[in-house]
């Protein structure tokens, strides 16, 4: 039943797959007239550039530049033009630091708080208040007062990745279930014994929630920073193409934000699924 | 004669008042005692604060006013000298069954090796029947087996007094028959001192040596103490051919049904929450007029 069920679905993706091929082939089969007819917005915004377009590329155009990419993925020729693995390895890199310096406040804090409903309505207003600002509202703070750009994006990273590591791991700590915690007080367990077995796995799961809504939004807020701040990484090659005129490497790269983010998700969805248990 | 093992004396649990609403006191002027080797049962209609009382016994919970004497020992904090069994098992899901006993035996001996700490688990989850089960996860237990895990992992750290909370309440007839007459082997064999809550009479005739009645909240009391007057080494085939069994159980159930809620209505005449009645349904003497000294020599009798 479940078996029949994937095949079906697979069969089914595989068949949206290749409509939407079919549309994308037919949208870009009728030659230059209709790519310019397309671009006639953009031609109005950029003026007469836009003409040095190659336009938007057909699925074979396109299939032939992702495997040129893909063949040669780590080659450097220069700040301009460097391959796109290492492009995604510089943002890899600033996301791992933002995200693990991010961790290291956040887990303790949170538990901080959420084992004091003292702090935890204390500090409620100031994480209200804070979160909701656009990481990259901080770009401008962060660039004068560290002044280095790479840096910067890291602290960018930082600050949108540790809000919901905090909020899930006080939330998490906070209702861990009250009869795990008696168990823990009638057998007179130390206060470290008690958070490291009992409150840290009965909050993993909430925790590791956390941590994969961090790590999404890191993700979506690289592209954006590396564009502002420029330089390296895959939000810079983005900007880079868009400046080169070359939609084909444009849509390559989106391709490869979608494939890198998934598979992160899926990595932390490993890691939710070791920490989860069955009540 | 020395002095009870455990001594309640006076008491009770008030909550404020929602706004302007006068205070709720949930039971008042709660006295009673349980010596040693004793298996103590409390029934009550739910709500009636059973579940409170327990709670101050463990530690867990302090009363308005009053207070409990354990071994001449005021009660002032839950300690490793009394082993609780909670209503809902309360197991830690993400350990296994002899992991979740390990945790409370490294509690209590943190100097024992690893190889005595597995020693000591295996013999309790074994004394339960959970043999073979030692490695599966709370999820993967039925009712029945959490509930013995909590059992052995209450046993396993030797209290001195175990208290159980409606232990056997989510179990189905078959499963609760088997635990409880297992109960009444590990108690007979460790001679261990149990206050047990239950909803079940039946449960509290073959298990416990005195049963206490509380009545209906709010101000709830004891309202009287039904001594068992069965022998000894009960089982659950033979209970109901004992000649006094079903005297003792149709008192219950008549204090269940009608007397619990007339009593809160109004206190009867003469009734004194210091010494509440001992009574013993089925016997023909009534026995002499209760006090702890003379109650202590009731119970020495039967042993
Ligand atoms: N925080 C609270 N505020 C007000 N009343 C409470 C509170 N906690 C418990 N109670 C009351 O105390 C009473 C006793 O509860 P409990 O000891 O659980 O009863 P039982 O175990 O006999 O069913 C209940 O009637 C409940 O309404
Ligand atoms: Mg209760």
């Amino acid at each position: 039943m479940d078996k029949s069920m994937g095949i079906r679905a697979g069969a089914l993706s595989l068949v949206i797959f290749l409509f939407l091929l079919g549309i994308w082939q037919a949208a870009t089969n009728t030659g230059a007239e209709k790519a310019g007819g397309a671009l006639t917005e953009y031609e109005q915004l950029m003026g007469k550039s836009a003409k040095k377009s190659d336009g938007l590329p057909t699925p074979a155009q396109m299939g032939q530049t992702v495997v040129k990419h893909l063949s040669d993925p780590f080659y450097d020729k220069g700040p301009n033009d460097k391959g796109i693995g290492i492009q995604l390895a510089y943002s890899l890199a600033r996301v791992a630091g933002g995200f693990f310096l991010a961790a290291l406040v956040a887990i303790p804090f949170g538990f901080m708080i959420g084992m004091s409903p003292l702090l935890y309505r204390a500090l409620d207003p100031f994480i209200q208040v804070l979160k909701p600002i656009s990481p990259l509202a901080w770009m401008p703070l962060a660039l004068y007062t560290i002044k280095d750009s790479a840096t910067s994006s890291i602290f960018v990273i930082f600050i949108c990745s540790i809000w919901p590591m905090l909020i899930n791991t006080a939330y998490g700590v906070a209702s861990v279930r009250k009869d795990w915690l008696n168990v823990a007080r009638t057998l007179e367990v130390g206060i470290l014994r008690k958070a490291f077995l009992v409150i840290l796995p009965a909050a993993a799961p909430t925790i590791m929630t956390g941590m994969r809504i961090s790590m999404g939004i890191a993700w979506l807020v690289i592209v954006a920073a590396e564009m502002l701040v420029g330089g390296t990484g895959i939000g810079y090659f983005v900007w880079n193409e868009w400046n080169n005129l070359s939609l084909t490497n444009v849509i390559f790269a989106i391709l490869m934000i979608g494939v890198v983010g998934m598979a992160l998700d899926m990595l932390f969805g490993m890691f939710q699924k070791f920490v989860t248990y069955v009540e | 004669m020395s002095a009870s093992f455990l001594i309640a004396d006076g008491l009770a649990k008030k909550y404020p008042g929602a706004r302007g609403k006068p205070d709720l006191t949930v039971f008042d002027d709660v006295h009673f005692t349980i010596e040693k080797g004793e298996f103590v049962c409390i029934i009550g209609h739910s709500g009636c604060g059973k579940t409170t009382i327990l709670n101050v016994l463990a530690g867990l919970d302090t009363a308005s006013s009053g207070n409990v004497l354990m071994d001449e020992r005021e009660i002032s904090g839950p300690s490793l000298e009394r082993g609780v069994v909670f209503q809902g098992h309360a197991l830690m899901p993400w350990l296994t069954a002899k992991k979740n006993v390990e945790f409370a035996v490294c509690s209590r001996w943190p100097d024992k090796s690893g190889k005595e700490i597995d020693a000591h688990c295996q013999k309790y989850l074994d004394l339960v029947g959970l043999t073979g089960s030692e490695h599966k996860k709370p999820s993967e237990l039925s009712g029945g087996m959490k509930q013995r895990v909590g059992i052995a992992r209450a046993f396993a750290i030797e209290p001195k007094m175990l208290l159980l909370d409606e232990p056997f309440g989510a179990l189905d007839a078959l499963t609760r028959g088997n635990i409880q007459e297992e109960l009444v082997k590990i108690c007979a064999a460790t001679h261990q001192t149990v206050f047990m809550i239950t909803h079940d009479v039946d449960e509290a005739i073959l298990l416990s040596d005195k049963i206490m009645l509380m009545s209906n909240g709010p101000r709830a009391r004891i309202a009287e103490i039904v001594v068992n007057t069965l022998p000894k080494n009960r089982s659950r085939e033979t209970l109901h051919k004992e000649p006094s069994f079903y005297a003792i159980r149709n008192h219950l159930v008549d204090f269940l049904v009608s007397r619990s809620k007339r009593f809160s209505e109004a206190l009867p005449e003469g009734y004194d929450p210091k010494n509440p009645p001992l009574v013993t349904p089925g016997v023909e003497a009534p026995p002499p007029p209760s006090s702890p000294l003379e109650f202590a020599k009731v119970v020495n009798l039967r042993h």
